[in-house]
């Protein structure tokens, strides 16, 4: 073997070697910052991740139970509450909310026509969980809620949680599923009282 | 050909909304099933005649164009992309290759060839030509096996980059592609949701695209997808054959390695 085949082989062993090493992190922020562009109807700061985002991510959404006890507590900080107090609101402002799949849709090629956007968010609730027993197109990412009020009562220890778990599920499973809806801006705190009520409520379909 | 599966499409729209059973769903996958009723069929036939046609400011036709095969042999190219691409020093998938065409061999800009990619289903719009051609192009590599190379240290990077961006949660939702596409017998709604972790199911999935989508009424790719999930995600546009979408279609279709192509695919 000559000295320029070894130098050669030892040159490719060192690029090899840089690129298996090279930072996955830094090599996925630059891919996102090459692929999504700038310009009407784009929000380039919803691809920047925040803390539990980026953990859950490179845990694969099974974060160490050291990081998943901090993870849900600096989650449950976050909680806020309605300004009245009131965590049960009207559950059949809560159907509508629970029913809707609307909002949040953004971009130039197919953003969510304007004047939808007067009637606010829904919980898109449905895509994902089974709710009124009537309704049968129900996704089943989640637990089906069929009957909650009417397994688990009215307490007011059971609206908190509901409440809370609705606001930043998050604060109960690290990196659950499910998109933290108030912590995010999805729903306003009083929504998520009225889906509370929905959910709780003896007079809602849910628990007929 | 038309008429035979315009009527199908009716009749579809028609028989879907009556009843929600699981019984009439998989009645409706099945007659989404029949091969020579895919209008696919007629978008195939449009993208060759662009293939082949002396198109932009040079005035030249992109039967040169080279998908890593060599200039011109279209035959099986998809079936072995995306691919580290020498001239461009870069991984790509089938339609950043043609955009890449396009530009060098045609002449255009790529701001002119990607100025509107995908066709508006909701003005019942066909085909944009990149999607014919991507369907074309695509069809040359039906009944071969998904086989994308891993050997340039570039086609390695990609892969590990498109995986960690599978599990890349982002946005007002908190989703990422595995929220919904990493465990098996799970539904949006009724509708079933690929695992992308279950080596039948992607390449099922994988062997099946570019596929007409019957509620779309044009053929869709595998970019479109891309675009598709991410709006879902709420994030912005992913950019056409941007790095970030390009890395997701090449951990997706290794993931589908082995499996057959079977083209054009027809879903809902």
């Amino acid at each position: 073997m000559n000295i320029k085949l070894i130098i050669a082989a030892m040159l490719a062993a060192t690029s090899m070697a840089a690129h298996a090493g090279k930072d996955m992190q830094a090599l996925m922020d630059k891919a996102i910052a090459e692929s999504f562009k700038p310009g009407e109807g784009q929000d380039l700061s919803r691809l920047k991740q925040d803390e539990t985002q980026m953990l859950c991510s490179t845990s694969r959404n099974s974060p160490s139970p050291k990081d998943a006890e901090a993870l849900m507590t600096r989650e449950k900080a976050t909680i806020q509450y309605p300004a009245d107090g009131k965590l049960m609101g009207d559950w059949k402002q809560g159907e509508k909310l629970v029913k809707s799949g609307f909002g949040m849709r953004i971009g130039s090629i197919e953003p969510d026509p304007p004047a939808k956007q007067k009637g606010g968010n829904g919980g898109n609730c449905y895509a994902c969980h089974a709710v009124d027993p009537k309704e049968v197109a129900a996704g089943n990412m989640g637990p089906s809620l069929t009957g909650y009020g009417k397994l688990r009562g009215q307490g007011e220890d059971i609206a908190k949680y509901t409440y809370e778990k609705l606001y930043n599920a998050q604060a109960f499973v690290a990196c659950s599923n499910m998109p933290r809806l108030g912590h995010n801006g999805i729903l306003k705190p009083a929504q998520i009282a009225d889906i509370t009520a929905y959910l709780l409520s003896s007079e809602s379909p849910v628990n007929k | 050909m038309k008429y035979k599966a315009m009527s199908l499409g009716v009749a579809l729209a028609l028989a879907v909304p009556l009843a929600w059973g699981e019984a009439s769903v998989e009645e409706y996958r099945a007659a989404l099933a029949d091969k020579d009723a895919n209008p696919g069929l007629l978008t195939i036939d449009k993208g060759e005649i662009l293939f082949k046609e002396k198109r932009g400011p040079k005035n030249a036709s992109l039967e040169k164009c080279d998908f890593g095969l060599g200039a011109g042999k279209i035959k099986g190219a998809y079936a072995q992309m995306p691919r580290y691409f020498k001239d461009t020093n870069r991984v790509q998938d089938v339609e950043s290759r043609l955009v890449t065409c396009m530009v060098k061999l045609q002449g255009f800009t790529e701001a002119e060839v990607k100025t509107h990619v995908f066709a508006d289903q909701r003005s019942n719009e066909g085909n944009t030509d990149l999607e014919a051609l991507t369907a074309y192009v695509a069809y040359q590599s039906n009944g071969m096996e998904i086989n994308p190379p891993l050997k340039h240290p570039m086609e390695k990077e990609t892969l590990s980059l498109g995986e960690a961006l599978f599990w890349r949660r982002t946005g007002p939702m908190d989703f990422a592609c595995s929220t919904c596409h990493a465990e098996d017998g799970k539904r949006i709604r009724l509708q079933p949701l690929l695992n992308v972790l279950n080596k039948k199911d992607i390449q099922a999935t994988m062997g099946a695209w570019p596929t007409y989508r019957v509620s779309h009424g044009v053929v869709r790719t595998m970019e479109h997808r891309m675009w598709d999930c991410n709006w879902q995600m709420r994030t912005p546009d992913i950019d056409y054959g941007s790095p970030a979408a390009v890395a997701l279609i090449a951990y997706l279709t290794h993931q589908a390695s082995g499996g057959v192509y079977d083209l054009p695919g027809m879903k809902r």
